[in-house]
């Protein structure tokens, strides 16, 4: 008889955590594909959303609210997942000769290694693109563009997202690091999206096909969606010409505002 | 035809094993896995070297005694198949076959391919039974079971606690047969009373007894001589959810 071991949280528990934050997170990252594909509107288009998005009714609070429910929804995924792969490897001391599988495919055998480089991806992601100061500050890089509001509203000058999007994605290293990130996103939802309605046991013999299909289709979406953003940038130039304009526009502005600068200088010397 | 056998070999549980090469040579290919290493046995006993010890009992596929993983498949290359019923005609002549003990921590091993599967006594122990009088016969269909219920609680009660699923599994998880052995009765009227009450002792004696956790393989359906599926586990993920949430609420009354 094997010693009992003391269970503060039930297998079956973390399941469900693990089920419902990928849930949460499967539809976020739908969301954000979305949001990512007006891109290829006018550029005004998704500097207007990004603008929406960081003045939402609420807001900071909302804005605030909303990132730290995402964390708490990454970090859930995460905890459950080194418990739960503690305790299996613990169920498993002593290995097999050679392990054989048969229905096993590499996606699900290697879970925690595509998730964990997806947190990575996760990081590096959020500190290039929202804290903006990876590989380099484009707060200071990247000026403002302007975009019209319905109504006769007047017109607002915001950060410019969109030429940020094509100065980060010219980098051909961090598009190829955001491409195979994607890659394995695709792979960890081709499981992980299937997984997701056995854990909460909606799945049976004659849905397991259908869902595998729908975890594959959508893994490949998301990919598909993610990747063409990059793709455009790197092999079609896709917003250079933009991004070069905005360039020159903002060059002379600061010229300009450093010309005043002097000028203002030279009037306070000689008025003393 | 002629085997390069690599068997597990260890004295008991305490001991540390390791693997132990033999040549056979002259085996029929009529001949079942087992009868195989009967021969094996006979030659050593001769040799005045020690049998390898492993279970079996009935050799027809129904008890669930035999335990073998034949070069990392549990219960071999066939599918719905226990050791006993495999033969060597699924073999070649000249072929190397390792053979190993079902290996996870709630099985130790006795003894060379011989685990020790009382964990799995122990979830049994904390539901998968019914607390009913047990008195003379009542007459049939007194109860009425709709066909397709008790097709259904038949595929689960036709799991003969092999511990396969267990072997397969990468995580070391027991969620087939735990689901299996709470499904065949939370499915019958005649368990639907203590439903709530078996899935959440059932479940928390297989954490107890230090099982992995379910990740979705298919492993150890695959493995399974009963051909049990996954659906068990997804009925007993179910079942789990609407006791917690049932057992929660009742408190409150």
């Amino acid at each position: 008889m094997s010693a009992e071991k003391k269970v503060l949280l039930p297998s079956l528990v973390k399941k469900y955590l693990m089920a419902g934050s990928g849930l949460i997170l499967v539809l976020f990252v739908l969301g954000h594909m979305a949001g990512n594909l007006q891109f290829f509107g006018p550029p005004e288009m998704i500097n207007a959303y990004a603008y929406h998005l960081h003045h939402l009714p609420g807001a900071p609070v909302s804005l605030w609210a909303i990132r730290l429910f995402l964390l708490l929804c990454v970090g859930t995924h995460i905890a459950m997942a080194v418990l739960l792969v503690k305790e299996n490897q613990a169920a498993r001391p002593q290995k097999y000769a050679k392990q054989g599988f048969r229905k096993a495919d590499y996606a699900a055998r290697t879970m925690p290694m595509s998730g964990l480089i997806i947190l990575a991806f996760i990081i590096f992601h959020i500190l290039q693109y929202t804290v903006r100061n990876v590989p380099e500050n484009y707060n200071e890089t990247i000026g403002e563009a302007t975009f019209e509001q319905a109504h006769g509203l007047p017109p607002i000058e915001y950060f410019d997202v969109y030429a940020m999007m094509v100065k980060g994605f010219s980098n051909v290293g961090i598009s190829i690091f955001y491409l195979v990130a994607m890659a394995l996103l695709c792979m960890h939802l081709t499981h992980g999206v299937a997984s997701m309605f056995q854990s909460i046991g909606f799945r049976n013999e004659m849905w397991r096909k259908r869902l595998h299909t729908l975890a594959v289709a959508y893994g490949w979406f998301i990919f598909i969606g993610f990747a063409s953003i990059p793709v455009s940038v790197i092999a079609f130039g896709h917003g250079k010409a933009y991004l070069a304009e905005k360039e020159a526009e903002w060059a002379a502005q600061t010229q300009q505002a450093q010309t005043v600068q002097l000028a203002q200088a030279d009037n306070f010397k000689e008025g003393r | 035809m002629n085997l390069h056998l690599r068997v597990w070999r260890q004295k008991n549980v305490d001991t540390p094993g390791g693997y132990k090469n033999y040549e056979l040579k002259d085996v029929s290919e009529d001949s079942s896995f087992l009868e195989m290493l009967d021969i094996l046995n006979e030659q050593l006993v001769e040799q005045g070297e020690e049998p390898v010890a492993f279970d079996h009992d009935c050799r027809e596929g129904i008890c669930g005694m035999c335990s073998l993983v034949i070069n990392g498949m549990a219960h071999g290359p066939e599918t719905a198949t226990t050791v006993c019923q495999l033969h060597m005609r699924s073999y070649k002549d000249g072929d190397s076959i390792t053979i190993e003990p079902w290996r996870a921590k709630p099985f130790p091993v006795v003894k060379d391919l011989i685990v020790d599967r009382s964990a799995f006594d122990h979830i049994i122990q904390a539901g998968g039974f019914i607390t009913a009088r047990t008195g003379s016969p009542q007459d049939a269909n007194e109860i009425l079971i709709p066909k397709p219920t008790a097709d259904k609680a038949m595929d689960a009660a036709a799991c003969i606690g092999c511990g396969a699923c267990v072997a397969a599994c990468p995580n070391g998880s027991a969620m087939l047969f735990t689901s299996a052995k709470s499904s065949q009765l939370n499915l019958l009227p005649q368990g639907k009373g203590e439903k709530d009450k078996r899935v959440m002792a059932m479940v928390s004696a297989m954490d107890e007894q230090g099982f992995g956790n379910c990740t979705n393989y298919g492993e150890c359906q695959a493995v399974c001589p009963k051909e049990i599926t996954l659906d068990f586990i997804a009925k007993m993920n179910r079942d789990y959810a609407t006791a917690r949430v049932r057992n929660f609420f009742s408190k409150a009354i």
